[in-house]
C-alpha cells in the first residue's frame, strides 16, 4: 500500500464560481444598422422599443452590451438566436 | 425598388426587372459561399443517434466566418464544441431565407412588378438582405466611415454602390415592417 500522495488543490471556491450567472455579448460591428439591431433585440427577448435602444446604443458606442443573462445553456440559445439574425454575439461567464 | 406598408401588416415590395435581376444573381452567390453542411463525411453511427460527426472548423473564408461566427470568444475548444452542435442549423436558417427571397423574385425576372410578402416573408427577406450586407461589408472592409460613393477611379465603386443600396433596402423594410421604428 502506499500512502496517498499530497494533492496540490487549487484554492477555488467552486460553488461561487458555479453561481456566477452566464451572459450573452452583442459586439459592435460596421454592418448592421443600429434599427436593425433594436428590432433584433425587441423581437427575440420581447424588450419594450426603450430598453432595446439603449442596448443597442451600449453596442454602438462601447463596442458591446450585456442583452441576457442566466445559466450556460440559456444563453448559448441565445447567442445561437442572436446569430441567426446575423448579429455578433458571443457569451462568457461574467 | 422599395417597400410599403399594406393592411394587416403585409408589406409589398416593388421592383423592377434589373433590381431583381442583381438581387437574384448576389442571393445565388450567397447560397454558394453558404454551401451545404451535407457535403462533410457523416459518421453513421453518430448520424443514427442524431449526433453530429466530427470538428467542425472555423470557415477560413472571413466572409463565412462572420455569417458563422464564434458563440465563445476566449475557449477556442468550447466554441469548436458549440460550432459541432448548432453550426448545421445555422447554416440551414439562412439559406431558407435566401430561397425564400428567390422565391419572391422569380416571377418579377421578366418585366418586375409588385408582390406582397406575409410576415414569414418579410422575415426572410430581412435576414436575406442582412447576410447579404455581411458579406459584402466584410470583402470590401467597410468601417463606419466607408464612403458608399468613392468615385470611380475606386475599384470598388460598383460594390459599394450595391452595398448602399442594401442598406438602404433593409431601412425601407423595417420601416415598414415596424412603423414604430426610429
Amino acid at each position: 500500500m502506499t500512502a496517498p500522495a499530497e494533492l496540490d488543490l487549487p484554492d477555488v471556491d467552486e460553488s461561487t464560481d458555479e453561481d456566477r450567472p452566464w451572459v450573452a455579448i452583442v459586439w459592435n460591428d460596421p454592418v448592421n444598422l443600429m434599427s436593425y439591431v433594436t428590432h433584433v433585440l425587441m423581437e427575440l427577448f420581447g424588450y419594450p422599443r426603450e430598453k432595446a435602444t439603449a442596448m443597442m446604443l451600449d453596442v454602438h458606442e462601447k463596442g458591446r452590451a450585456v442583452v441576457s443573462s442566466g445559466t450556460r445553456e440559456q444563453m448559448e440559445h441565445d447567442v445561437s438566436r442572436l446569430h441567426a439574425k446575423g448579429l455578433w454575439a458571443t457569451l462568457q461567464q461574467d | 425598388m422599395r417597400f410599403s406598408r399594406k393592411r394587416l401588416g403585409a408589406v409589398e415590395a416593388k421592383l423592377d426587372r434589373i433590381e431583381a435581376g442583381v438581387l437574384t444573381s448576389i442571393v445565388g452567390d450567397l447560397l454558394e459561399l453558404l454551401g451545404d453542411d451535407d457535403e462533410t463525411e457523416q459518421d453513421p453511427l453518430a448520424a443514427l443517434v442524431g449526433m453530429p460527426s466530427g470538428p467542425v472548423e472555423r470557415p477560413a473564408d472571413p466572409a463565412l466566418a462572420r455569417l458563422l461566427p464564434d458563440a465563445y470568444g476566449d475557449d477556442d475548444e468550447a466554441a469548436a464544441e458549440f460550432r459541432r452542435y448548432t453550426q448545421a442549423d445555422l447554416r440551414a436558417g439562412k439559406r431558407e431565407s435566401a430561397t425564400v427571397v428567390l422565391a419572391t423574385l422569380a416571377p418579377l425576372l421578366d418585366r418586375g412588378g409588385k408582390v406582397l410578402l406575409d410576415r414569414e416573408h418579410q422575415d426572410a427577406w430581412l435576414g436575406c438582405l442582412n447576410d447579404l450586407r455581411l458579406v459584402l461589408g466584410t470583402r470590401l472592409e467597410v468601417t463606419e466611415d466607408t464612403e458608399f460613393d468613392p468615385g470611380s477611379d475606386d475599384p470598388r465603386e460598383q460594390a459599394l454602390h450595391v452595398y448602399g443600396w442594401l442598406g438602404w433596402l433593409q431601412e425601407s423594410l423595417l420601416a415598414s415592417m415596424d412603423p414604430g421604428a426610429r
